[in-house]
């Protein structure tokens, strides 16, 4: 948009430029001043009833709410006046009214909006005399309960329903101070993406049965990552408390999932606390797997892809960096490597374009493929006798054991060793995707980054890590120390990631070059459709 | 004072003619007194003369807020290729107003000629009448008045056999006092939750499903067939003090007065000799106390303020209050002002829609206050607090509910401090407030 067209306005003395039609409150935040507010959403359509926004603008007679009012030329917006900081103080207080004051029990304390306003903005001391209102705390089906006494009507969960997930299962009931948030009749919060209300409830109203009294907000370490439940690639946050992943929370990225993630992706996290994992490396001797440490297992693994072709059946669910190594392996052989992937029903979320629960539950199936890797339902039918078997990641469940029998040697390097390659030569330990930095390419060709959350146990790596030590072993030169060294190479050796690094990518991430006309044609198509 | 009664002389008779005389009611009857040769001279005039007819009477709107009608009508573009609407506020909830359904009950076919005029001039063919659910009798009066029309021609696809499309439905509310909002009604006639809407938009740009649409209070289009069977000059005359308020408007008293009932006088009538000639004074040994003058929603004004005004837009303001939709509440001395005002929160705290904070806590919170106070449990911060409260819901929300919560309370105290303090032991403390309770 050309300049010309954009309207200039003031707020707070900071002058800034938007599109017409930007409301005061987005202006706000692009001149870095944050209007308070509670209501509004950036993914949910304007409501206009927390009144919590109202700022001055000058020349007008009363207050204006921020979130409904439309930019104008030349306009001169106050946010911190005394006559708004007035209103917003009334706010709180008529907040407060009906509101416990039951922090200490909250899971949303530490994190609420509530209390941060109040405690920046609101009365020292309440001056109601009169009890407050009652109701009982109710299960909202899905992972939801709703505690109504916090509630404060913002509505957006509503207002997620309706528009977004398009699934008009909540309503306010009643009227007046008796209004709650009201559940249609036999109807549940059972819709795929029902569990972003929880994140939308600016307050303690809305609560996940799966973190309910589980940790405070305040103990947890957040880190950004990607989910790794679906080729959709939705950002996401990982919250761990002493080392374990205790939640996991929506990102905001408006080029993939906007503000939202399912309830599939955001309560499959358990795997990443697996408390049976490899620690150390084993090696096949004696007749049993015996612990060893990292360069005597590189060697021995060096030793059993000697003179060999390798045939690497991984996970779809590695990095791509992981990956990128395991191809080299494979290629110096002239050897195959091959994925399956699981699938489940998919799920879109009706309000947000290309946003869904993908069919394909693992996160990297198209850096996998971009990296030569062939996807499919029987894997190892291609392998053939005397192979050297490099299985990563994969979890061989179903897997025929007699089709495994053809390898002439067996290397593992995942995160658990399957009951039937317990007779492999080599086994090494792996982290998963919580406890290692890397990158997955989603469906629509974005290379996304994920960084550590979480200590790795015992003596585990990075698969790439592991394979580099094996090439290492095996007289290749790949030595590197970071992720990001790996990513640089793996660049270098591929078209479709030129122009890429880590910094480069950042947290919102980048789309593959073979891919950026097609996608952005088939964007227009979906548009168009 | 209309039916039962014969109107008083000083009356000015032109909405309540035929208040009380049931052949009225029906077509042939209405026809007989000249109706509808109104609707048949508008569907011959070009709907831009007939706008500017009506912006010449100086008719305003009768609902509450008195906007000229005539600008209001002019809003509605024609040619934008947009189907439009004309909506009939009849969800008359304002405590203390009953205007309208005695204009439903007694004359229903002035009102359907005045919304068929009404949505010829502002291009629309589509009109809702939007009737609150508890007016049973107006309802069933209008749905045959409506059904009549119908038969003889007068609505429907060519309307008077003009080729005009004009449809007139009847809508029943479900009996929510925001429903009488205009956007909460346009979300009511939609099928949604009745809750205001944020404007802008304005009605006139996105209204009923979305279209320019026009709302009108019963009174201002049952007014619009006389102006234009008698000319906007002989309206614009009917103006006893300010020019800028014209025609007769039509008061509902009820309350500690002797004579209660609907009033037709001429805009700028002197209240003093309404109240005491009119409507007779107050009942036998009693002395007016306070008045409510334009609906529960207005500023309580004094005996003083009261006798001193002019009753048109103009005037009800310079005396402290407003003319709203012309409910006239009367309090004698045997009244208790504090118990009167907390009635009328608990009226707005049941009626809350609940979507601004400030209104849906704020009026159950002022009620809970008012009524302790009534109880006997007052403490003497408990004024300063409901001031300030006042405060915090006046002017802040989407629409005015909040504010005419806090209108006869700030009013009230202002104006009848001596009662509340009465109330409130001077010296109680909160601690043994609390031990009271």
């Amino acid at each position: 948009m050309a300049d010309g067209s954009l309207i200039r306005l003031t707020i707070e003395g900071r002058e800034v430029a938007v599109p017409p039609g930007t409301s005061i409150l987005e202006a706000g935040k692009a001149a870095g001043v944050l209007i308070p507010h509670y209501c509004y959403h950036p993914g949910l359509p304007v409501a206009g009833v927390c009144r919590m926004c109202l700022v001055e603008v000058e020349g007008a007679p009363k207050l204006a709410p921020a979130c409904a009012t439309a930019v104008a030329q030349g306009q001169n917006v106050l946010v911190h006046t005394e006559q708004a900081l007035e209103a917003r103080k009334s706010v709180l207080e008529f907040l407060l009214i009906n509101h416990p004051l039951d922090c200490p029990i909250c899971d949303q304390a530490g994190e609420c909006e509530l209390q941060d306003y109040v405690f920046r903005e609101g009365r020292a001391s309440g001056r109601s005399l009169d009890p407050k209102r009652f109701n009982p705390v109710e299960d909202f089906g899905g992972d939801v309960i709703y505690v109504a006494n916090r509630c404060i009507l913002c509505t957006r969960c509503v207002r997620f329903m309706d528009a977004v997930a398009e699934d008009p299962v909540l309503n306010v009931s009643e009227r007046g101070d008796r209004a709650l948030i009201g559940k249609f009749e036999g109807q549940d919060l059972t819709h795929p993406w029902a569990g972003n209300v929880i994140e939308l409830c600016p307050v303690g109203a809305l609560l996940s049965k799966d973190f309910l009294n589980k940790a405070r907000a305040w103990e947890l370490d957040r880190t950004p990552s990607v989910c790794p439940n679906c080729t959709q690639g939705c950002n996401t946050i990982i919250e761990t408390r002493d080392n374990v992943v205790v939640r996991t929370r929506p990102r905001s990225n408006t080029d993939v999932n906007q503000y939202f993630m399912c309830d599939y992706g955001r309560l499959n996290y358990r795997w990443l606390n697996e408390g049976n994992r490899l620690e150390t490396p084993l090696v096949h001797q004696d007749g049993r797997l015996q612990a060893t440490d990292w360069n005597a297992a590189a060697a021995a693994a060096a030793a059993a892809l000697q003179d060999r072709r390798v045939f690497a059946l991984v996970s779809p669910m590695l990095s791509n960096e992981s990956l990128f190594m395991i191809s080299r392996l494979v290629e110096r052989s002239g050897g195959v490597g091959a994925f399956r992937v699981e699938t489940g029903p998919e799920a879109p979320l009706p309000g947000v374009p290309n946003l869904s629960l993908r069919a394909e539950r693992a996160a990297n199936v198209r850096g996998a493929e971009l990296l030569g890797f062939i996807k499919s339902a029987t894997p190892l039918a291609s392998l053939e006798a005397g192979d050297c078997l490099v299985v990563a990641g994969e979890t061989l469940a179903g897997i025929d054991p007699g089709a495994l029998s053809r390898a002439g040697s067996v290397i593992v390097i995942g995160t658990l060793l399957p009951e039937v390659v317990r007779s492999a030569a080599i086994v090494l330990p792996a982290t998963n995707m919580a406890e290692e930095e890397g990158t997955f390419t989603n469906v629509r060709g974005r290379v996304q980054r994920y960084q550590q959350a979480k200590a790795s146990p015992g003596l585990s790596r990075p698969v790439w890590w592991g394979i580099a030590e094996i090439l290492g072993a095996a007289g290749e030169n790949a030595q590197y120390f970071l992720a990001s060294e790996v990513f640089a190479a793996l660049v270098e050796a591929n078209d479709e990631f030129a122009g890429m690094s880590y910094d480069m990518l950042g947290l919102r991430g980048a789309i593959i070059a073979t891919t950026r006309e097609r996608d952005v044609t088939r964007e227009i198509s979906e548009v168009a459709r | 004072m209309g039916y039962p009664n014969r109107p008083h002389d000083r009356e000015t008779t032109v909405l309540s003619q035929y208040f009380g005389d049931p052949a009225a009611r029906s077509l042939a009857g209405w026809k007989q007194r000249g109706g509808y040769r109104a609707l048949e001279a508008a569907l011959g005039t070009p709907q831009a003369d007939l706008v500017t007819m009506i912006k010449d009477s100086g008719l305003r709107g009768r609902g509450g807020a008195g906007f000229p009608t005539g600008v209001k009508w002019s809003f509605m573009k024609p040619g934008d290729g947009k189907p439009h609407y004309l909506v009939c506020n009849a969800d008359e909830s304002e405590p203390g107003t009953f205007k309208d359904r005695e204009i439903m009950r007694w004359t229903p076919h002035a009102l359907v000629e005045g919304c068929a005029i009404g949505a010829y001039a502002i291009g629309a063919e589509t009109c809702y009448i939007y009737i609150r659910g508890e007016f049973t009798e107006p309802l069933r009066v209008m749905a045959e008045a409506v059904r009549d029309a119908y038969a003889a021609g007068i609505l429907g696809h060519s309307a008077m056999g003009t080729g005009n499309r004009i449809d007139i439905h009847i809508h029943k509310g479900a009996g929510a006092y925001i429903c009488g909002e205009e956007t909460a009604l346009m979300n009511s006639l939609e099928g949604r939750r009745g809750n205001p809407r944020i404007k802008p938009p304005f009605p006139a740009v996105a209204g009923v499903f979305g279209m320019p649409t026009t709302v009108n209070n019963v009174e201002t289009l049952a007014a619009v067939p006389h102006i234009v069977t008698r000319g906007a000059d002989w309206y614009r005359a009917m103006a006893l003090s300010n020019p800028r308020s014209t025609g007769t408007k039509l008061f509902s008293v009820c309350g500690n007065v002797a004579r209660p009932g609907n009033y037709e006088v001429v805009l700028g009538f002197p209240f003093r000799e309404f109240l005491y000639d009119l409507c007779g004074g107050p009942p036998p040994g009693r002395r007016f106390r306070a008045i409510i003058p334009g609906g529960s929603s207005v500023p309580i004004q004094t005996m003083e303020e009261a006798e001193a005004t002019l009753m048109d837009y103009e005037g009800f303001i310079a005396q402290g209050s407003m003319l709203g939709s012309g409910g006239v509440i009367v309090f004698d001395d045997s009244q208790n002002m504090v118990k009167m005002i907390a009635r009328l929160a608990r009226f707005y705290a049941h009626e809350s829609c609940a979507q601004c904070t400030q209104c849906r806590e704020g009026t159950g919170w002022v009620t809970r206050i008012l009524e302790r106070i009534v109880a006997g449990g007052g403490v003497p911060r408990d004024l300063d607090t409901l001031l300030d409260l006042s405060e915090g819901m006046t002017g802040k929300t989407i629409c005015v509910l909040s504010d005419s919560c806090a209108a006869p309370i700030v009013s009230g105290i202002r104006k009848f401090r001596e009662e509340f303090e009465a109330l409130i032991p001077a010296s109680r403390s909160v601690v043994s407030r609390a031990a009271a309770v």
